[in-house]
């Protein structure tokens, strides 16, 4: 009769409110809170970098070069390129949701090289800071390629400062790339073999081998150009008989596989939403997990169709025209899997599979203008034009950043172990999906029509096609906005969230929200099944007990 | 849970051996990372040699493969050494573990020293890009070949191509020698500490492939800076 005193009892220990100290952030080597870290500086990077965009939609309101002089407009577009591609784009997916997610994934307490794992945070924000130094002192004005001779022996900006950031930013993915490949290798659950993990482990795995791999030859390429510069070394220099091509063909050898880096993890994240919110094992487990491995392989031979116009023989090029069109084979498998995957689910309409549903719309319309412009006639047609500026949007922003969202969404209650307000997020999923395209579609027309990019001013029957896109624009930002808003204030407010919200399966929504700092429950068993294995007794009854049964009323299939 | 009080193991490992299996293929990976960085290089080499095969083995046979020859040997000698600490930090045997890495030291010293004497004979020669180079065609190669002036003129200049390569790879060598100096010592302390016993050693074992790494490297760019076209006079 007498209530005892409930509030008596200490809240459960997390990693968040373990210790509360900026010290203990700042020094912390707990893999749950360096994804935070990364979180926020990439947070404020999207941020700078979008305002870069906003300048050059609004300067392409009208025909006339009226709001900035040719040189800021060159400063402008480049800095949006190298802060949305190396400080945002890049480590986005794999420094977050990688970060938090593959050792829980994988039944780990950590990654393999924690101290390592927060120097590469640290490295991220030194490169970052050369950066903002070089942006404060002038900017940078080559593109986000550093095309020699532009920024060897004509360099007008602060290429060295920026050169030298990007040059440190890229050990960052080197040994976050190195830890998550050791951590996959060596830390598993004993239950969690190869063909169990998680398809965003796989993601994760293939994306870790093109940063490894690939990062290291970029970053000799720009020590090259810095000692040109420096110490007036002849590498590229065309004068003294050095080749400005090798330059685009050493960039190139990283810098498009670091699309895969960027898109990668994204279909890593699409691959849990699809199952997840479809309530059914995915179909297709391992060819979608080959794919990703078969991507980032095959992602290393195909550099040179950047180059197509750049003095390529004719051998070559064919050679690499047909390389390009292989990989849509890989990305097919995905996407059809994904697809067949919904089919008989019970799909349910929630915010993360709103982004998944608009990736899976937008990525196809990015992935297949990549095969028209591997097709050599239609690249000498509209190369350096805007077509070529909404096919890598499409894929980057409709590929990459949707995905990022979409994962962010789905565990963001894991994170915080709070709800956000679903109207809001929902509405802004539509927004994003919305002025994306409004955005981006007038730039494939715009660039068939024969409009250059990387120019401030054009001839004036293009200008309603560019209106549209600067509306567009308007709208995406309004998008991108509204989640900024809404985690914020469900960081407060957010109704609980418990260990699982959308009843889906996997090791990181048997623990509680926010997870205990060494990830799992002492005592608690872990229970390791295939990966989505929704008809696995063990998870049934785990779901049955921890959530209910699906909140969708229909009857999942039992085969 | 006696391995993690000892403090050897640390907190977010099970076992010694997964500790170990997880440094060593760390070290692995950062070797693929390094291959890569220098393969850039390389690449950069073979393209140039490719495109100005006379130019460059003009320009080659001016440096002084007696200097690389004797360094090719100081380092594969240090690489016996490292080999032998290695062994001997399996074995848990703190004085031959030390000694064996001053040994590797020295070596690496004497690399360094060697290397500092050919950089100044280039600065000498003015043979060094970007510092008043001044690079001149041997009067027997003019004869040999029958040079036009023109020609000799391009020469000069893509001379200036391969002493750039020249620089930057064995400076990125010579910095990865230096690094590893700094390692050793880094390494000597705890070494002296006794650390090392047969259930760990993996910080001495993975410090060994990336002594052999740097060895290997000067292994390949000793021929084809040094010896390549030697036989052009």
């Amino acid at each position: 009769m007498s209530t005892p005193a409930v509030a008596a009892q200490p809240p459960r220990e997390t990693y968040i409110n373990t210790d509360w100290s900026l010290r203990s952030w700042l020094l912390t080597i707990d893999h749950k809170r360096i994804a935070w870290l990364y979180l926020i500086s990439i947070s404020g990077f999207f941020v700078l970098g979008g305002f870069f965009a906003l300048l050059i939609r609004l300067e392409l309101l009208t025909p006339a070069g009226d709001l900035v002089s040719p040189d800021t407009y060159n400063r402008l577009f480049t800095q949006h390129g190298v802060i949305m591609i190396f400080l945002f784009l890049i480590p986005s997916i794999p420094a977050v949701l990688g970060n938090f997610l593959i050792p829980i994934q994988i039944g780990a307490i950590d990654v393999a090289f924690p101290k390592l794992n927060l120097a590469s945070w640290y490295i991220y924000s030194l490169g970052g800071l050369f950066i903002v130094i070089a942006l404060a002192t002038g900017g940078v004005d080559t593109g986000w390629t550093f095309y020699t001779p532009l920024s060897s022996t004509y360099a007008n900006s602060q290429v060295m400062w920026v050169a030298v950031g990007v040059f440190i930013v890229g050990f960052s993915s080197i040994l976050t790339g190195l830890n998550f490949l050791v951590t996959i290798h060596t830390m598993r659950h004993k239950d969690m073999t190869w063909g169990r993990l998680p398809l965003f482990v796989w993601a994760s795995y293939a994306t870790s081998l093109i940063n490894v791999l690939g990062t290291p030859v970029v970053a000799i390429t720009i020590l090259l150009v810095g000692v040109e510069r420096m110490f007036g070394l002849a590498i590229f220099d065309p004068a003294l008989g050095g080749d400005p091509v090798l330059f685009q063909h050493l960039f190139w050898f990283y810098s498009h596989p670091a699309v895969y880096i960027m898109i990668l993890p994204a279909f890593g994240v699409i691959s849990e939403l699809m199952a997840g919110f479809s309530r059914k094992r995915i179909f297709g487990y391992n060819f979608i997990a080959a794919s990703s491995v078969g991507i980032a392989v095959l992602g290393f031979i195909v550099w040179a169709h950047h180059l197509f116009t750049t003095g390529l023989s004719v051998y070559a090029a064919t050679v690499f025209s047909a390389l390009t069109m292989l990989i849509a084979v890989p990305t097919a498998v995905k996407i059809i899997n994904w697809t067949t995957t919904m089919y008989q689910g019970s799909v349910s309409w929630d915010t993360p599979m709103l982004y998944a549903l608009g990736f899976l719309g937008l990525f196809l319309v990015g992935g297949l203008t990549g095969v028209m412009l591997a097709t050599l006639g239609i690249d000498i047609h509209v190369h350096d034009t805007y077509f070529v500026v909404a096919h890598f949007h499409y894929v980057m922003v409709g590929g990459a950043i949707m995905g990022f969202l979409g994962g962010l969404h789905y565990w963001w209650p894991k994170m915080t172990g709070r709800m956000y307000p679903e109207t809001f997020s929902k509405l802004s999923a539509l927004l994003v999906f919305a002025g994306f395209n409004l955005t981006f579609f007038p730039q494939f027309i715009l660039g068939y029509l024969g409009m250059p990019r990387r120019y401030h001013a054009y001839p004036e029957e293009f200008q309603v096609l560019n209106i549209f896109s600067s509306a567009g624009a308007s709208i995406l930002g309004v998008g991108y906005l509204l989640p900024g808003l809404y985690f914020a204030y469900s960081l407060v407010f957010g109704e609980k969230a418990g260990r699982n919200p959308w009843g889906t399966v996997g090791l990181e929504w048997q623990i509680p929200s926010p997870p205990p700092p060494h990830n799992f429950v002492e005592g608690e068993e872990i229970v390791v099944t295939d990966a989505y294995d929704y008809e696995h007794d063990l998870i049934r009854d785990d779901l049955d007990r921890r959530v209910g049964p699906p909140r969708d009323a229909r009857e999942v299939p039992v085969g | 849970m006696g391995s993690h009080a000892s403090g050897v193991l640390a907190h977010h490992f099970h076992s010694i051996s997964q500790q170990r299996a997880a440094h060593s293929l760390g070290m692995w990976l950062f070797m693929a990372q390094e291959i890569m960085f220098f393969g850039g290089l390389f690449t950069a080499y073979v393209v140039y040699r490719a495109l100005n095969p006379l130019d460059f083995a003009v320009a080659s046979s001016e440096l002084d493969a007696v200097l690389g020859g004797v360094n090719t040997l100081v380092l594969i000698a240090s690489s016996v050494t490292m080999a032998l600490a290695v062994k001997y930090a399996q074995l848990g045997k703190k004085n031959m573990i030390v000694l064996f890495l001053i040994f590797t030291f020295l070596f690496a010293s004497t690399f360094l020293v060697i290397k500092y004497f050919e950089y100044s004979a280039k600065f000498e020669h003015h043979t060094v890009p970007g510092y008043d180079f001044d690079f001149h065609v041997p009067a027997d190669v003019i004869q040999k070949f029958e040079l036009s002036p023109e020609r000799i003129a391009t020469m000069e200049k893509r001379a200036e191509v391969f002493f750039s390569i020249y620089f930057a790879m064995t400076g990125l060598h010579g910095l990865h020698v230096f690094i590893g100096m700094c390692l050793i010592i880094w390494l000597i302390f705890p070494a002296m500490k006794n650390k090392f016993n047969v259930d760990y050693h993996s910080p001495v074992e993975n410090f060994g492939l990336y002594w052999h790494f740097v060895d290997l490297v000067w292994i390949f760019l000793f021929p084809l800076l040094y010896l390549l076209g030697r036989n052009i006079h």
